[in-house]
């Protein structure tokens, strides 16, 4: 056996233990979801809005719905409601249907954010019970989009481009 | 030299209208600078990174810090560092009464780590006001802690200890 072939039946196992090795992690990850929640059944809740007007998330199959968690203290969720605003009254007629929960523990200051940037859409108070049913709201904003059949189809958590919301939002939207 | 001139002024424009861009991005998406007293107005000694603090905790027979956590109640109630209380939100007046009357037996050499993690460090809006209130009150040893995505990320994930409730 020559040099180079035995270097090469030396070789090819540690290769070949390599690439299962490789392959086993990229199976773990895949395994693992870091979103159990999306291509899931969205959790099914009702609640009062601010208005007193009952939301019942079920109400809205056969609606795309954006579904907003923010609070007044989160800078970054001020900046992406008057873009939710826009999309309502742009996607709406396609079936958009935004929903905002607010995590405000005092509603009054919901209100007068609802007031300030003139909420077109649904506000409800959300709370831990909400929180934990979505997989615990444990910094925002955090947003979900849930296709016409009732399923989480994604999911951005903290400051997310917004054009990257809209271009899976307009696909949905276009979805039967 | 004409030629050069040309070009360094084209590269000047360039520049401009990429700048310009990049500031219309910034100002459609509104990510903005922080506001006053945000989080980044906080000391780099005094802040302490998640992986010290559950060091800290899991170390036996170390000082242990009271840990406050100074945002939202509804968050602590999903998920809060074990151990740790909820004393009110730092960016409301009522927060940092609230602060104010749990610190003020205590002893102005305490060790205290505040935390929050409602939003991306740079946008919290609590831990810099709270921080702020402890130090006019004279506490020589407050820290804060190092949430650069919020609690849920960069503590809860990690599989740091947690407490859930009131």
């Amino acid at each position: 056996m020559s040099a180079d072939a035995r270097s090469r039946a030396v070789h090819r196992p540690l290769l070949g233990v390599l690439l299962l090795a490789v392959c086993f992690a990229a199976g773990a990850q895949t395994a693992t979801p870091a979103e159990p929640l999306v291509g899931k059944k969205a959790p099914e809740f009702t609640r009062r809005d601010l208005n007193g007007a009952r939301v019942d998330l079920i109400s809205f199959r056969g609606k795309v719905v954006l579904l907003d968690f923010w609070a007044t203290w989160c800078a970054s969720c001020q900046v992406e409601m008057p873009v939710f605003v826009q999309w309502q009254r742009e996607y709406g007629p396609r079936g958009l249907k935004v929903i905002g929960i607010s995590m405000d523990d005092d509603p009054a200051l919901a209100r007068r954010m609802k007031a300030k940037l003139q909420l077109n859409y649904p506000v409800a108070m959300g709370d831990e019970k909400l929180g934990q049913l979505y997989g615990g709201v444990l910094g925002l904003p955090l947003t979900y989009l849930i296709d016409r059949n009732g399923i989480v189809r994604a999911k951005f958590q903290g400051e997310t481009d917004l054009k990257t919301i809209e271009k899976q939002l307009k696909a949905l939207l276009a979805e039967p | 030299m004409r030629f050069g001139s040309v070009r360094i002024a084209g590269t000047i424009a360039v520049l401009a209208v990429v700048f310009a861009a990049h500031s219309k991005v910034h100002a459609q998406f509104g990510w903005s600078a922080p506001p006053p007293e945000s989080a980044s107005s906080i000391p780099s000694a005094q802040i302490l990174q998640p992986e010290e603090l559950n060091r800290l905790l899991q170390a036996k027979g170390a000082n242990k810090p009271l840990i406050l956590q100074v945002g939202s109640h509804m968050l602590f109630a999903q998920a809060h560092i074990a151990g740790s209380e909820y004393a009110g939100a730092g960016s409301q007046a009522e927060g940092l009464k609230q602060l104010q009357a749990r610190v003020a037996p205590l002893p102005r050499k305490s060790f205290i780590v505040l935390y929050c993690g409602c939003c991306p460090w740079v946008r919290c809006p609590n831990v810099g006001p709270a921080f702020k209130l402890l130090r006019d009150l004279g506490f020589t040893n407050v820290k804060v802690l190092y949430l650069a995505n919020n609690l849920g990320t960069d503590w809860v994930d990690r599989g740091y200890p947690v407490e859930r409730g009131r």
